[in-house]
């Protein structure tokens, strides 16, 4: 069962992921990246990281796309607005595509990814709930990352908010 | 760990077929008398007879507030992730927690009052 969903969710993740290569309507392609997004949650789910999935869904589903949508229509309205291909951009991009593969494919075919990290093994998080785990280690070991990132969001949006103040006004 | 997923699942295939069905039964039961006025695009707020080339190009460059406020959302969006474990694991964790997520929200309320401050939160 679940190998049944895994191909399922991962079939439709390749394919919408080909889609936002392939459709000329930048729009489209951000659709398609939505059902990238959402059959990774699925995937996420089947590796008994529900809490991962959620966060998946609200902020790459919800938030990210949201920012990519309004770039694509703050920048490029109308479809395809065929700005021609950079000089070597094809051959540039087979290179890099295939010393990518490669070195994912050898990484792959040598690494162990073990499921248990620690005292965390799958049946242990489900005896405690993976999100109380997530809760425990956020507010004890993982204390000063946690209060930093409110630091790194407080400058994000300063940043913002002084990139954009000027263009607003103007 | 996945037959508990069943249910969503079932909401997913629900919420799919519920505007299908919708759709479907009323183009079997209505009318079909069209005029120039039926056929044209509806948007609230907007009358497309007045505007003609809105109609046909909604392809229009978005105002860059819209981007601002998209930008706010994606912070707060990731605060609210970050509550969202602290709520679940609340009991086992105490005051000191409850201080630690005290200090996380008073700095991003800071980002909240810089921009209301600036005055992002009007709509110029």
């Amino acid at each position: 069962m679940d190998l049944i969903v895994f191909y399922l969710f991962a079939t439709l993740a390749v394919i919408a992921a080909l889609g936002v290569v392939a459709l000329r309507n930048p729009v489209h392609a951000a659709l398609c990246l939505a059902v990238v997004f959402i059959s990774l949650a699925a995937l996420y789910v089947l590796l008994s990281a529900p809490f991962v999935a959620a966060a998946q869904v609200m902020i790459y589903a919800g938030a990210i796309l949201i920012l990519f949508v309004f770039v694509i229509m703050l920048l490029s309205p109308g479809v395809d607005q065929g700005a021609g291909a950079l000089k070597w951009q094809r051959p540039l991009a087979a290179v890099f595509g295939l010393a990518l593969a490669v070195e994912l494919i050898l990484v792959l075919a040598s690494a162990v990814l073990p499921a248990a990290r620690g005292q965390y093994t799958p049946e242990r998080l489900a005896q405690i709930g993976d999100v109380q785990a997530i809760g425990a280690l956020l507010f004890t070991d993982f204390l000063l990352p946690f209060e930093i990132t409110s630091l790194l969001l407080l400058v994000a949006m300063v940043g913002v908010i002084v990139l954009a103040k000027k263009r607003v006004r103007s | 760990m996945l037959d508990r997923y069943g249910i969503v699942a079932l909401f997913a295939v629900v919420a799919a077929l519920f505007p299908a069905i919708a759709l479907a039964m009323a183009w079997i039961i209505r009318p079909k008398k069209p005029n120039q006025s039926k056929l044209t695009t509806y948007e609230c707020g907007l009358e497309f007879e007045d505007f003609p080339e809105a109609a046909q190009n909604v392809w229009v460059q978005f105002r860059v507030q819209y981007y601002i406020y998209a930008l706010i959302f994606v912070v707060f969006d990731i605060e609210v992730v970050f509550l969202y474990p602290w709520a679940v694991a609340y009991n086992a964790l105490g005051l000191f927690a409850l201080v630690e997520m005290a200090i996380f929200l008073a700095i991003l309320v800071v980002a909240l009052a810089y921009a209301w401050r600036k005055g992002l939160l009007e709509w110029i």
